[in-house]
């Protein structure tokens, strides 16, 4: 079963029914407690950084006992951004800090005579890092992007964005490259939206559904992978 | 090198359940079923569908929402619905119906603060802001009730007025423009386009790919939007991005 977590930041209803469609059971608890019986947690969300303060400490420590414990997560757009340290965007509302670096704004303007609007809005591509520069060198891709073609088109809506570091999987290049797909363990994030990114985006989520799955019956107190 | 596609947007003009098509926004007629021309746009490689409810209504309200939902419940791509949206209220009301957008018009030129209000409560990426456009002279003067009633303000004051209210997307149609397949206004597409940092949505005009082309290299468009083109089948969403990728315009094949 997978927990998606609301705290009231839009895009609930679209990877509700994403995940429906490719036939993952979904459960939405209302309170952190209810973390604990998920086989793999979705952060989904969509706006304003600030918007992330709805998930208070009672809610951080549930999703970090559950990272702990080896559960996947995935992280959407908003929900990626969360992971890392902070945001430019809402300077006072800390991340969850599971990934090193600071999400920051678009550059835009017109570098090298094109011209780079901010808000990204729209279809772009992905380029899977290196897999050298992978933090997990020993396997072909990571499971969430697992059959999905380089150069795919994911849509996009964001103004801010994460670094590229270490645990960048896939980068798009938007004036600037930023980081499109981030792992670290069974923690992934991705800044498109695959709910609505048509079929491709349904094969991320069935990715992920595929973690989640085999996870389930370790139960809690599983080894962590990180 | 610039990745970032150019976006196809297929729209469709609804009233009472239907799709319905105009000229110059006059004379509408039968162009099908929602969620049935959704799903063959989306099949045929649609980067995105606009619903607008073009006879919104109190009453109609609840249709439209139950069209919202039945072109929602397949779709895999964004959806902007438009039409009748007065109230922080009617936007919450079609978001919940399976919209990922809104496009606001002649509510947010009678009070620009709407912008803002549903800005702040689903993020500026849900906030269209649809802009109808009328050419007086060298002057492009924008309408509102359906093009129907001419305002005070000119198209690219008012596309920056609603950027500087947290509108995430401009959606400019020609009026003169409008259903009439000769080509999109592209002096009205880039005047608006280079004046704003947010995306611009060029509509009204779409006859063929070289128009398509036009509008994204001359007209500086992000994306084009178009109706009759696409519903009389005169050319396929596909064939249009072959034009386009075959000219080195990117876009999502």
């Amino acid at each position: 079963m997978i927990a998606l977590v609301d705290y009231g930041a839009g895009n609930l209803a679209s990877v509700r029914k994403a995940l429906g469609a490719i036939g993952a059971q979904v459960t939405e608890p209302r309170s952190p407690d209810g973390l604990r019986e998920a086989t793999g947690i979705i952060v989904p969300g969509v706006g304003h950084f600030g918007a992330t303060s709805s998930l208070d400490q009672d809610w951080r420590d549930a999703v970090l006992d559950a990272i702990g414990a080896g559960t996947p997560l995935l992280g959407i757009c908003l929900g990626m951004q969360w992971l890392f340290e902070g945001s430019d965007e809402a300077p006072d509302t800390p991340g969850l800090g599971v990934l090193s670096g600071r999400i920051t704004r678009l550059l835009g303007g017109c570098p090298e005579g094109t011209r780079v609007k901010v808000p990204h809005v729209g279809w772009n591509r992905l380029e899977m890092a290196p897999s050298d520069t992978r933090p997990r060198p020993d396997s072909a891709s990571p499971p969430l992007l697992a059959g999905i073609p380089p150069g795919s088109y994911m849509y996009f809506t964001h103004a801010y964005a994460a670094p590229i570091t270490d645990a960048c999987a896939a980068r798009t290049v938007h004036g600037q490259a930023f980081a499109a797909a981030v792992e670290r363990g069974r923690v992934w994030g991705v800044q498109f939206h695959p709910e609505k990114s048509g079929p491709v985006g349904l094969s991320v989520l069935a990715n992920f559904a595929r973690a989640a799955s085999t996870n389930a019956g370790r139960g809690a107190g599983g080894r962590s992978r990180w | 090198m610039v990745t970032l596609a150019r976006r196809l947007i297929a729209c469709l003009d609804v009233r009472d359940g239907r799709v319905v098509k105009g000229v110059n926004f006059e004379g509408l007629r039968d162009a099908g079923d929602p969620a049935a021309l959704a799903a063959r746009y989306n099949d045929e490689g649609i980067d995105e569908i606009v619903v607008l409810d073009v006879a919104a209504t109190l009453e109609r309200r609840l249709a439209l929402r139950q069209t919202v939902a039945a072109v929602a419940a397949r779709l895999f791509i964004p959806l902007a619905v438009g039409g009748g949206i007065r109230t922080l209220e009617d936007a919450a009301a079609v978001i919940d119906a399976g919209a990922d957008k809104v496009s606001v018009n002649t509510a947010a030129l009678a009070d620009p603060s709407l912008i803002t209000r549903i800005a702040d409560r689903f993020g500026s990426q849900a906030v269209v802001v649809a802009i109808d456009a009328v050419r007086a002279g060298d002057r492009f003067v924008v309408s509102s009730h359906s093009g129907r009633v001419p305002t005070s303000w000119g198209a690219v004051a008012w596309a920056r007025e609603a950027e500087a209210r947290g509108a995430g997307e401009i959606l400019l149609t020609s009026i003169d423009a409008d259903g009439t397949q000769q080509g999109f206004d592209c002096v009205l597409t880039a005047a608006a386009s280079t004046a704003v940092s947010i995306p611009v949505i060029a509509s009204g005009g779409a006859g063929s790919p070289e128009h398509f082309a036009e509008v994204f290299t001359a007209g500086f468009a992000d994306a084009a939007l178009a109706a009759s083109v696409f519903h009389d089948r005169a050319c396929s969403v596909r064939s249009i991005k072959q034009f386009l990728s075959d000219r080195a315009i990117p876009v999502r094949l």
